[in-house]
């Protein structure tokens, strides 16, 4: 005998999503409505002359050869941050997991970063990198060590990316961490009394354990990246260099409230849209199968 | 008898209120000078309110200058603008082409009986925020132009003269060269690329940054920097840089900390820097006027100014527009411009305030006070009045990043001012279209 329970109830599952769908809604639908219905117009700061401008938002900015170059400096500036992100939290969490005495101290300490705003966090890192005046660029300079992010984009590339990392690891730390506890102990004994040592042991058992952690934390990384970044490099470099750090969250941040040009920025942010979109989609469709739930 | 006696009370109390709205009109002033700057704009709103009865002027900080435009044009845009908005210089071109939304300070002064007199002011302010036919769109407030600074202790050491600073660009080069043979990390840097070295570069040269007059004479003005001069210069500074004289030091004032931190001989940064150079810097320093090359007929013409002027919204009542005339002619009596000028760093906008400083003998206190005064104390001429276009913000930021190309020797001089100019333009027609 099967025993169901079934709501009869119609409206009452409605209205218990009614606050989430509510909110869902205010600050996400009808935001993203407003950018794609701006990034049609061309209008001046005050909204007092305004005019439907078809697609020539997004034809200047496919004509603008900084704008293409920005692409590439994101997915490198992604890249970087969402897979050098990943590969150090995992690594922290993976010894913070063997630790046996003062294992809370460790994790506490791990998860600070994550309490710093990303201004800070940049000016933090600014503050210890800046040419001849930041702590550890002077120790860096005596080394012998030609470090000048104002001028090299290598240099500030590597600045925004450290930072950045920083100031997620502590995130992604803590999922690894909660991956790590969740994988039977039993499994990995029994591969130790197989003789398999403890790199053998992560690479055959944990990490394809951990791998429904690392993708949602992936797709999470990128994300971060692609928008959550801005403040590190409006703080650091404000897309320089050149254009050597000009990632395109900073772009539409800068061409919107910078520049005023809501247009523009909101073309800017539709494109990124997309782009967010098609990425998450990708995300699912291949790296999806490759992970064990 | 109980209730009409109770209305009677309540229509008493509402006379009375009315009364005391009537007494004193509000007025709102938005503004983005933090720290020791913060406290003296509350000082001279305290100091306004206390002069007469009529007006109440409540000075709120909103942030810094990007902040606090991006806040105005909300507020506007939701329908509660505030009365006054302090908006930066680059700010005037999109400020002055929202037609329905601001009133011309000059004439909003004459329509109110109260007239401000832009003859009043130094040449090179007024001329900054003037309409074509010289009135004055903006009220000036706090104005700051760049001008050199050096080292003296630094100076000595490298066996030069610290009363004699380098007055043209080959001589800034020498100096920098000696200053980094003596041992020093930097020979010249400079704050504000953009702003210094080129905008300022420009009407310091007396040649055209922009067509149309730099903007003033139309919203179809075009970048000009694709010009000998410009190469010249921007040759010049790349060479300086290779040589190891000239340091770049960051976009906007971040290269203020290379001065004084002690590391660079010599930098042109804002004349707002120098009390915070005596604060931090710990040496003995002087300061002089801009570099030039004495090749160039008409050089030093004179410099223009950043820092920011005080615009109106529109819609207002007619008591708000008067208290806002009263508070402006207020802030612009000598005394106070002299007071704001010798407390700030900033220049004394109006021509009485400059006279009343010199009269009491702070520049002869304070040597080096004078010069970015004097840089701006002439009769300006199509090229030196400023910069009016549209996104500047943006545009700098081009310049910024092709310049940081230049000096790290990615990008030939002639390349990158035919890049910025060509993504000057393509921003400036933007503009043309949006506001029209």
């Amino acid at each position: 005998m099967e025993k169901r329970v079934v709501f009869r109830h119609r409206s009452l599952p409605w209205l218990l999503l009614a606050p989430q769908l509510a909110i869902t809604l205010v600050f996400f639908f009808w935001p993203a409505g407003q950018a794609l219905w701006q990034s049609f117009r061309l209008e001046d700061p005050f909204g007092l002359s305004s005019r439907f401008a078809g697609l020539d938002n997004f034809a200047d900015l496919f004509a603008n050869a900084d704008y293409l170059g920005s692409f590439r400096t994101t997915l490198w500036f992604s890249a970087l941050v969402a897979f050098g992100g990943l590969a150090i939290s995992l690594l922290l969490a993976v010894m913070a997991d063997r630790v046996v005495r003062g294992a809370g101290i460790y994790k506490t300490l791990l998860i600070w970063p994550y309490a710093v705003a990303a201004a800070v966090a940049g000016v933090l890192w600014l503050f210890l990198f800046s040419p001849s005046i930041g702590i550890l660029a002077v120790y860096m300079a005596q080394l012998g060590f030609d470090w000048n992010p104002r001028l090299d984009g290598n240099d500030a590339m590597a600045l925004v990316v450290f930072a950045s990392i920083w100031k997620q690891v502590s995130y992604n730390f803590l999922f690894f961490l909660a991956g790590l506890q969740s994988i039977p102990r039993s499994l990995i004994e029994a591969a130790a009394i197989d003789g398999a040592g403890p790199v053998r042991r992560f690479a055959t058992i944990v990490f394809p354990l951990l791998s429904p952690t690392t993708f949602f934390l992936l797709v999470i990384n990128f994300i971060y990246a692609f928008f959550d970044t801005f403040a590190v490099i409006d703080v650091v470099t404000q897309g320089g260099p050149g254009h050597a750090t000009d990632i395109l969250v900073y772009k539409v941040y800068n061409a919107g409230f910078k520049g005023l040009d809501l247009g523009s920025s909101a073309a800017q942010s539709v494109i990124l849209m997309l782009i967010v979109i098609g990425l998450t989609a990708l995300q699912f469709r291949y790296v999806d199968r490759k992970v064990n739930y | 008898m109980a209730f009409s006696l109770f209305r009677a009370t309540a229509l008493a109390a509402l006379l009375t209120s009315a009364g005391t709205a009537q007494a004193a009109t509000d007025v709102t002033f938005w503004h983005s000078m933090e720290g020791p700057l913060g406290e003296r704009v509350a000082k001279l709103a305290q100091d306004f309110n206390a002069s007469q009865s009529d007006y109440v002027v409540h000075a709120v900080y909103k942030g810094n200058y990007g902040e606090s435009m991006n806040a105005g044009i909300a507020a506007f845009r939701a329908g509660n603008a505030p009365d006054i908005l302090q908006v930066f210089e680059v700010g005037t071109a999109t400020m002055m082409y929202a037609k329905g939304a601001i009133k011309p300070v000059q004439a909003l002064s004459e329509t109110v009986g109260d007239p401000i007199d832009p003859s009043a002011f130094l040449g090179a302010v007024a001329g900054y925020y003037s309409a074509p036919d010289g009135k004055l769109v903006s009220m000036p407030f706090n104005s700051s132009t760049p001008v050199l600074y050096y080292n003296k202790d630094a100076f000595k050491k490298a066996g030069l003269d610290p009363e004699a600073p380098p007055k043209t660009w080959p001589e800034v080069a020498e100096a920098a060269k000696k200053l980094r043979a003596a041992g020093m990390e930097c020979g010249y840097s400079s704050a504000w690329p953009s702003w210094v070295l080129l905008e300022n570069f420009a009407a310091w040269h007396n040649v055209p940054y922009a067509s149309k007059d730099n903007g003033f004479g139309g919203l179809d003005a075009r970048l000009q920097l694709d010009s000998p001069l410009f190469r010249k210069h921007l040759g010049f500074l790349a060479d300086m840089a290779k040589a190891g004289t000239f340091t770049y030091g960051g976009r906007g004032d971040a290269g203020n900390a290379l001065f004084t931190s002690g590391k660079c001989g010599m930098y042109t940064g804002s004349s707002g820097m120098r009390a915070s150079i005596i604060k931090t810097g710990g040496f003995a320093f002087g300061t002089s006027t801009l570099p030039y090359y004495p090749d160039v007929q008409g050089a030093p013409q004179n410099s223009i100014i950043g820092g920011a002027s005080l615009w109106v919204f529109s819609g207002k009542s007619e008591a708000t527009y008067k208290g806002v005339i009263k508070f402006f002619k207020f802030l612009s009596n000598p005394e106070q411009a002299a007071a704001w000028h010798q407390g700030t760093g900033y220049v004394p906008v109006t021509k009485a305030g400059y006279q009343a400083t010199k009269e009491s003998g702070f520049y002869e206190k304070n040597p080096g006070t004078e010069i970015a005064v004097k840089q701006l104390d002439a009769n300006t001429t199509a090229n030196s009045r400023g910069i009016r276009l549209g996104y500047l913000p943006q545009i700098r930021d081009i310049e910024d990043s092709t310049m940081e190309q230049i000096f790290a020797g990615k990008t030939s001089p002639e390349d990158g001012l035919k890049k910025m100019s060509t993504e000057g333009n393509a921003l400036l027609e933007r503009f043309e279209k949006s506001v029209q």
